[in-house]
């Protein structure tokens, strides 16, 4: 456990050596990249074995930083953390394994990636409000530079609507946190000390500054109306990017509300609690809506994201302890399933065909073309849905579980989203794998000779047949990085205990129960 | 010791009698105390006539380049022997019966300032050669004097011989430049705003005298607070403030920043946007807090009451809002750095509005931090001009590919401005914006200062982004032309830069010594 601070300090040295080690050969960057985040995964792991659970965070490290300020260096790990931690192991390894094929400065890549992801590990491990906000902002500038230098679709205008609307949500919390830390006698910013103080602010203030905290963190989350910069982020940036963004970054902004927002200003908490469920809810449906009518896949995947994160938001809206450890479990499954879908139609299907417009892809008939592709879409499409046998279901049942508790219309609106998600899922995978839906005909059925094929057919489909005899085969590190996630899946969504042994726990502490209140889950 | 909290012990209405103009016995001159306070200007000007001896006797004939590096390597030589006298010296208190006063503030400030000299310096080594070098490093040696000594004056007239001494040696830096129309003008503009402003605290200082019948900081806080406010009183204020304000190059009188910045040589531009504000701060708080602070008013809460405080956050508020807004719009980075720096100035007059409060530590942080980056910036912009040309951001094209190092020091520099933690930017402004929510929360303008400052820090992202996107993702030109940097150049920007990662994620090595 007391290895768990290496993390950060691992990623960063990685991010330092991958840039040296680029300036020799891009391989020598990859390897160091991959070496770095799967040794602080397994640093995770280690500490996963060995954790017992408890109410209250283990502190891992406690310095004195700034003692003007009452500001601490100070690391702890509860069980939430130690989800989110493997979480970030995950889908760091996997990202690099799909960022393999990299070749135009992949030293610098590698640096930025490993500095992101050594900033969000910082978020997790966080016990002082002051350093998670460093960590917490830290993350925002190589998230720009990611999508600006490598990325695709609109990338300098989506990476800095990414970064913009990232840094005013930080802008909100620094305001609320600040104005907390000063009314309650500017002593210390410790997460619990900033509690016992805030508990004592008149209830007008707490319902202000929890709005202020609470929706700076949401824009993050990526919560109905501060959604509009993921879709347009995450189709912009490279495949590795936005499995990390989708992945993991957007749970920066969930996992602030849940361990800043809401632990410190209860009151707030209540008073807000009806707008946040119905705007995670508009947020469920509206998103899957729009991304039912999409023609880029990649966009159907980033509105996915955002209807995927609309549970999260309900789960913690309801504020019970059901809810709460479904929103977590959720933000786990969904960084799993996130980072598979971008994989696919990243990796595997954008940097083989130039296309994701699916009226282009649905010619193509990939699963013939490319059947672990399509083999590992179906089962990330299934997971999306929230099929039983994937981690996404016991999260979503937990979450509109929870949501009946505090109120069954929201669960009954919430659940509408399930079958919005298969729709959108469906179409998707039907489109850019399955060819010509409706027909039952598949194009490339005449593959074996041309000149058996009807000529006026031949016509029309001759660029797609060239662009389709060029697609290379799936290299080592696509297949590594699809079997790590889709095990992660699978081993959740038939054990969820696993995770949920860790979290329910940590939601025992004094800190959340005076929030998330409600029947034992 | 700190005198301020000293000074504003006494304040609360402990009566002593007047002592008359002269402040001192004729048994107290203490010259040999006097004398080893002033070591390191003492240094300093030793060193500037020692650079312009050596020139006129043995460089005449010299290359212009090499009297550059004789004059930059002399000046940086009396420049750390200043630094270690000042480090020598300490904090020992007031000197010479309190003509000058070397405190917690006044020893940092004074240390600090020799440090951004030596970044200056260092810079100018690597920027294009001026016509006359050793002059060059002269008059920024006597500029750095009037700067360490406008930090540690607690008397009227001290502070106004430094602030000229100071200001007059900038204004010929500014124009040094003589084959550029540019410099002529912004040396032109520099020096007739200037003057004026100068005059303007003259007659303020003046009118305070005639109020106070002493020109001792100390002892006018004491008639202050016992006579309390009055309209001489009041035109005093505003002329001290327009003074201030045109020092700090806030908003409405911030119109000389722009020319200036873009006109001066970028080390001269460095030297203005760091060590003068700075030095323009301290010897503005010292005025205003320990010397003023009897007619300091409230902005605590929203009741307005009389006083410099108020009118204080308004030109904060304008600076902020004036600075962020027109930087969006710029294309030549001189002029975008130039409005950010206006745009610190708003929250630089938020830290001085909060010494009261909070003492000097948090916008101490600030403004040195601030000006270690903007050196750096402005000694980029000094490379990367050294060819010839007002640098435009579009200038910046494919910088990570032609000098990466460059332009990870741009990175570092950028960021800090834009408040990007862990650099130390960010903590500066922290540190400001926890001290003034302080005051009373979000009831009073100071709170409303702060919360206006985090929120426009967004708007600034956006323009510090697109100088860094253009450096790391916009493609080089097709033909760039190789960048030649001299290594004592390069080394003094990648020193500015591990300065600034340093302080950023260790503030306490600033913010600890208050």
């Amino acid at each position: 456990m007391r290895l768990l601070p290496w993390t950060i300090y691992l990623s960063l040295a990685g991010a330092m050596l991958s840039l040296a080690a680029g300036r020799r050969s891009a391989a020598a960057a990859r390897w160091v990249a991959l070496g770095t985040a799967a040794a602080a995964w397994g640093l995770v792991l280690a500490a996963a074995t060995g954790f017992s659970p408890s109410a209250l965070p283990q502190t891992l490290v406690d310095l004195e930083w700034i003692p003007s300020m009452g500001g601490r260096y100070h690391l702890a790990a509860d069980g939430i953390s130690m989800t989110l931690l493997v979480l970030t192991g995950l889908a760091a390894t996997a990202g690099i394994l799909f960022s393999w094929n990299i070749g135009e400065r992949t030293g610098e890549f590698f640096a930025f990636y490993l500095t992101l992801i050594a900033g969000v590990y910082g978020v997790f491990l966080s016990a002082d409000a002051l350093l998670f906000f460093v960590f917490y902002e830290l993350a925002i500038v190589p998230k720009y530079f990611l999508i600006a230098i490598w990325g695709s679709t609109n990338r300098e205008y989506g990476a800095m609507k990414l970064a913009l609307y990232s840094f005013a949500g930080s802008a909100l919390v620094l305001a609320g946190l600040l104005w907390a830390y000063a009314t309650g006698g500017a002593h210390s910013f410790a997460l619990a000390d900033l509690a016992s103080a805030a508990a004592r602010f008149p209830a007008g203030q707490q319902v202000a500054m929890f709005a202020l905290v609470f929706f700076g963190f949401a824009v993050l989350a990526g919560l109905f109306p501060f959604h509009t910069w993921a879709p347009t982020g995450h189709v912009a940036a490279p495949t590795g990017a936005s499995m990390l963004l989708a992945g993991v970054v957007m749970k920066l902004g969930a996992y602030g509300c849940l361990r800043v927002a809401m632990p410190l200003f209860p009151a707030g908490l209540a008073f807000w609690q009806p707008a946040i469920a119905w705007l995670a809810i508009i947020g469920i449906l509206y998103a899957g809506l729009v991304a039912l009518v999409q023609d880029d896949c990649k966009f159907v995947i980033g509105y996915s994201s955002v209807s995927h994160m609309g549970f999260v938001m309900l789960g913690l809206a309801a504020a019970n302890p059901r809810a709460v450890a479904g929103a977590v479990l959720q933000m786990f499954s969904h960084g799993v399933i996130a980072g598979l879908l971008f994989a696919v139609v990243g990796r595997m299907v954008y940097d083989r065909t130039h296309t994701r417009r699916l009226e282009d892809l649905r010619l193509l008939a990939l699963y013939r073309l490319l059947p672990f592709a399509a083999t590992v879409f179906v089962i990330a499409g299934l997971a999306s849905m929230g099929f039983p046998g994937f981690s996404g279901f016991p999260a979503e049942l937990s979450i509109l579980m929870g949501a009946w508790q505090a109120s069954p219309l929201w669960a009954a609106a919430a659940a509408l989203g399930v079958l919005i998600a298969a729709a959108f899922t469906l179409r998707v995978v039907q489109l850019t794998f399955f060819g010509k839906s409706g027909d039952g005909e598949s194009p490339a059925r005449s593959g074996t000779s041309e000149a058996s094929a009807d000529a006026a057919w031949l016509l029309r489909d001759r660029e797609t047949q060239a662009r389709s005899a060029a697609l290379s085969p799936i290299t080592w590190p696509e297949r590594a990085g699809a079997i790590l996630l889709i095990s992660a899946a699978v081993v959740i969504g038939l054990k969820p205990d696993l995770l949920l042994n860790w979290i329910v726990p940590s939601l025992q502490s004094p800190l959340f129960r005076a929030v998330i209140k409600g029947g034992a889950p | 010791m700190n005198s301020i909290p000293m000074v504003l012990g006494v304040l609360h209405g402990v009566s002593s009698p007047l002592t008359g103009a002269l402040p001192l016995a004729a048994a107290e001159l203490d010259y040999a105390g006097l004398a080893r306070a002033l070591r390191p200007e003492t240094a300093l000007v030793a060193g500037a006539l020692a650079i312009l001896g050596v020139d006129i006797s043995f460089l005449r004939r010299a290359k212009a380049a090499l009297r550059l590096r004789a004059a930059v390597a002399a000046a940086s030589i009396a420049v750390v022997a200043a630094l270690a006298f000042c480090l020598r010296t300490g904090s020992s208190g007031e000197v010479f019966g309190g003509v000058l006063v070397l405190d917690s503030l006044g020893t940092a400030a004074r240390a600090a300032l020799l440090c951004l000299t030596l970044v200056v310096l260092g810079v100018s080594a690597g920027a294009a050669v001026p016509r006359r070098p050793a002059e060059y490093c002269a008059i920024i040696l006597f500029a750095t004097a009037g700067f360490t000594l406008m930090a540690a004056a607690q008397q009227l007239l001290l502070a106004f011989l430094a602030l000229e001494l100071a200001s007059l040696s900038l204004y010929v830096l500014a124009g040094f430049d003589l084959s550029s129309p540019k410099s002529a003008e912004a040396a032109m503009k520099y020096f007739l705003l200037g003057a004026i402003s100068s005059a303007f605290l003259l007659f303020g200082f003046s009118l305070i005298y005639g109020l106070s019948g002493t020109i001792d900081l100390t002892q006018i806080a004491i008639v202050l607070a016992r006579q309390g406010p009055s309209p001489l009183l009041t035109v005093a204020l505003v002329m001290v403030l327009v003074a201030f304000g045109f020092k700090a190059a806030a908003a409405p009188f911030h119109l000389w920043a722009p020319d200036v910045y873009e006109g001066a040589p970028a080390p001269s531009a460095a030297l203005i946007a760091s060590g003068s504000k700075l030095a323009g701060i301290v010897l503005f708080t010292r005025l205003l807090w320990p010397g003023l602070g009897a007619v300091a008013g409230e902005v605590s809460s929203a009741r307005s009451g009389a006083g410099w405080l108020p009118v204080l956050a308004i030109l904060s508020g304008a600076s902020l809002l004036l600075g962020n807004l027109a930087a969006l719009a710029q294309t030549s980075l001189r002029r975008l750095l130039a409005y950010s720096a206006i745009a610190h100035a708003g929250a630089l007059l938020l830290g001085v509005i909060v010494v009261g409060s909070s003492g000097p530590g948090p916008v101490f942080y600030y403004a040195a931090t601030y000006g270690l980056a903007t050196a750096g910036a402005f000694g980029i912009v000094g490379v990367l001009e050294r060819t010839g040309g007002s640098l435009q951001i579009a200038g910046l094209a494919g910088l990570s590919r032609r000098s990466p190092l460059l332009a990870g020091c741009l990175l570092i520099f950028i960021l800090s401005l834009a408040g990007v933690p862990p650099l130390a930017g960010f903590f500066g402004k922290f540190a400001v914006f926890a001290a003034a929510l302080k005051l009373g929360g979000v009831a009073g303008p100071a709170g409303w200062l702060a919360v206006a400052a985090i929120l426009l820090s967004t708007v600034a992202l956006y323009y510090y982004l697109i100088v860094v996107k253009q450096a790391f993702v916009a493609p080089a030109p097709a033909n760039p032309a190789p960048i030649a940097v001299s290594p004592v150049a390069l080394a003094t920007l990648v020193a500015a830069a591990l300065a600034v990662i340093i302080l950023g994620i260790f503030p306490s090595l600033l913010l600890g010594l208050f």
